[in-house]
């Protein structure tokens, strides 16, 4: 049974002549929530933008290997590589609104930008805010422009952003790191609710957030200028509790990176 | 609970040197000033005789400029009416190749290349306008004069603004604000390829991750956070349009005696800043104050260009207050 929702297989990265990911192999299952952990360096966040193809738009970025969404290749010669950022939606881990646009127009923003129509675009402003935990909030202000809002609205904005694209597969790059305890709380709370309904890909270099949040956790390390691979792969609780690789032990339990 | 006064706080420099510079860099700030209001002081007390002839009214916006009718006729709305209408034209033309060659410098082009555009549109924008004036009269008007023809002859019939039964196409306001155009583009290209530059760079990543094109990324996030800047650059670029002396003066036939209000393809047309120029070498003592007026005219009316045009971007950008 090889039906993952989201699989990397034989991921490899070049920028220019450099290697930096080696042959990454993982499977991401429907309804679970992903994490990627590893020393900084090691080709986390390069990983992450080849799963909605982000990754190309770097000058001097190479790709081998596949990435298949329900079975298909997202890098295949007739997929349109927006069409996959529909479908793949992604938040970053600095918050970035859209400064020129006010709470409600960033919400929608997506729909604007691919050329999507939706009927029913003020339900959906709503609707995301509320999946997004923050309607409440933002309800009485929603033409007050995005950037006076806190950084953890501001970053919970951006998610009902990608939220409104309606995406089967979340990918997140560190986006709790530049936010405060309260609002970490609140976005992983979002987080595990979201998982009800799409797949859910996080980097992360809080080890207690992985293991609040994640159901999978893949180690990766990049070891003495050799290309980035994944040292270990499996359910959350194996590989905080009873990882196999000696280096995956030293790095969880806080020894190295 | 009473709350205890408030303190006075220290605003004002205390080192010496820091004085020192606060001093200079005041100075500096208010001489833009005092030397722009000497200017208009001076042009006027020397214009001032024109004025006090005939109404600013009529003068501005009434036709025929003749130092051989006695009276002498001094009237500049052609001119006026031509300065603008070449200006606004150039602009319009402008903008969208300066956008798209700051754009391509900006976000396309790989680097050497980006490196060795920049340095051309910098260059270009250095070339003196005589220069180009002379390309314009030399090179581009046998050129312009049959894009021209084939526009007239094409679409002449329905478009009003293209229409022309004087027989000839050249030294029209359409070859002029070519020109123009041609000038300032490197000016606003230059100015937007710094205003993208500094666009940051994880809103267009956002953008481009929520399924944006290239188009719409350019549409929607880019040109909107960099417009004010733009704005700028475009304001330059017409205050040099609107200044423009000898590259229009070659390429134009000024005409006193009317307005050409539309008809971009005939060739008549007007510029004050070449009207000084035709003019001033044989000019009459009266006509020279004539002269200076429309110097005082063509100033003012940059300056409340520019001041409608730095309103508009407050307005738009709500975002950049404070
Ligand atoms: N745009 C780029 N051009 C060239 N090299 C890059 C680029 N982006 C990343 N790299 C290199 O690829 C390797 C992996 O970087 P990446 O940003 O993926 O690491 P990371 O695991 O996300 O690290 P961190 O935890 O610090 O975010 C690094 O050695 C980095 O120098
Ligand atoms: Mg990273």
């Amino acid at each position: 049974m090889a039906n993952f929702h989201l699989e990397a297989k034989d991921v490899n990265v070049w920028f220019g002549a450099r290697h930096v990911l080696k042959n990454v192999n993982l499977q991401f299952p429907e309804n679970q929530v992903t994490a990627l952990i590893g020393p900084s360096g090691c080709g986390k966040s390069t990983f992450i933008r080849t799963l909605n193809r982000m990754h190309e738009l770097i000058p001097g970025a190479g790709f081998a290997g596949e990435v298949l969404l329900d079975g298909k290749d997202i890098y295949g010669e007739a997929v349109d590589p927006v069409d996959v950022r529909i479908k793949i939606g992604m938040v970053f881990q600095k918050p970035n609104p859209f400064p020129t646009m006010s709470i409600k127009e960033n919400v929608i923003s997506g729909l604007k930008l691919s050329g999507i129509s939706r009927p029913d675009a003020g339900d959906l402003v709503e609707q995301s805010l509320v999946r997004a935990s923050m309607w409440n909030e933002v309800k009485d202000r929603l033409n007050d422009p995005a950037i006076s809002l806190s950084g953890g609205q501001q970053q919970r904005l951006c998610i009902a952003r990608s939220l409104a694209m309606d995406p089967d597969v979340l990918l997140m790059d560190e986006p709790c790191s530049a936010l405060d305890p309260g609002s970490t709380r609140r976005i992983e709370e979002t987080i595990l609710e979201l998982k009800e309904s799409m797949t859910i890909v996080i980097v992360t270099h809080n080890m207690q957030q992985a293991q609040r949040i994640s159901d999978r956790t893949a180690f990766f390390l990049a070891e003495d200028n050799t290309p980035g691979h994944v040292v270990e792969f499996g359910e959350t609780q194996q590989i905080f509790y009873g990882p196999i690789d000696p280096r995956t032990n030293e790095y969880v339990n806080g020894r190295f990176g | 609970m009473s709350v205890p006064t408030q303190r006075k706080l220290l605003a004002k420099p205390a080192r010496t040197a820091d004085k020192i510079f606060f001093a200079v860099a005041k100075a500096a700030g208010y001489s833009s000033f005092v030397i722009i209001g000497l200017i208009l002081f001076f042009l006027s007390i020397r214009a001032w005789p024109a004025f006090e002839r005939q109404n600013i009214l009529e003068f501005a916006f009434g036709t025929g400029w003749d130092n051989t009718l006695d009276p002498a006729v001094f009237n500049i709305g052609p001119m006026l009416w031509g300065s603008l209408l070449i200006a606004a034209i150039g602009v319009v033309i402008a903008v969208p190749m300066a956008i798209s060659i700051a754009y391509f410098i900006e976000f396309l082009a790989p680097k050497p290349i980006a490196k060795t555009a920049t340095v051309i549109v910098d260059l270009l924008a250095a070339i003196p306008s005589v220069v180009l004036g002379l390309w314009g009269l030399g090179v581009f008007t046998p050129v312009g004069a049959h894009w021209a023809q084939m526009l007239g002859d094409a679409l002449g019939g329905f478009i009003p603004f293209l229409s022309n039964d004087t027989g000839t196409y050249l030294r029209s306001p359409f070859i002029a604000s070519i020109v123009v155009a041609v000038m300032i583009v490197p000016l606003i290209s230059s100015v937007t390829r710094e205003i993208f530059s500094q666009v940051d760079k994880e809103i267009i990543k956002g953008a481009l991750a929520l399924g944006g094109t290239r188009e719409s990324v350019l549409r929607r996030v880019i040109l909107p956070t960099s417009a004010g800047g733009i704005l700028g650059g475009v304001l330059l670029a017409l205050g040099r349009a609107m200044g423009e002396t000898v590259a229009i003066f070659f390429v134009l036939n000024l005409v006193f005696d009317e307005y050409n209000w539309f008809n971009l393809l005939e060739p008549q047309g007007g510029a004050i800043a070449s009207l000084i120029l035709a003019r001033f070498g044989e000019a009459t003592p009266e006509e020279v104050e004539a002269l200076l007026a429309a110097g005082v005219v063509l100033f003012v009316i940059t300056l409340i260009i520019n001041a409608i045009a730095s309103y508009i971007v407050q307005k738009a950008q709500p975002w950049r207050r404070d």
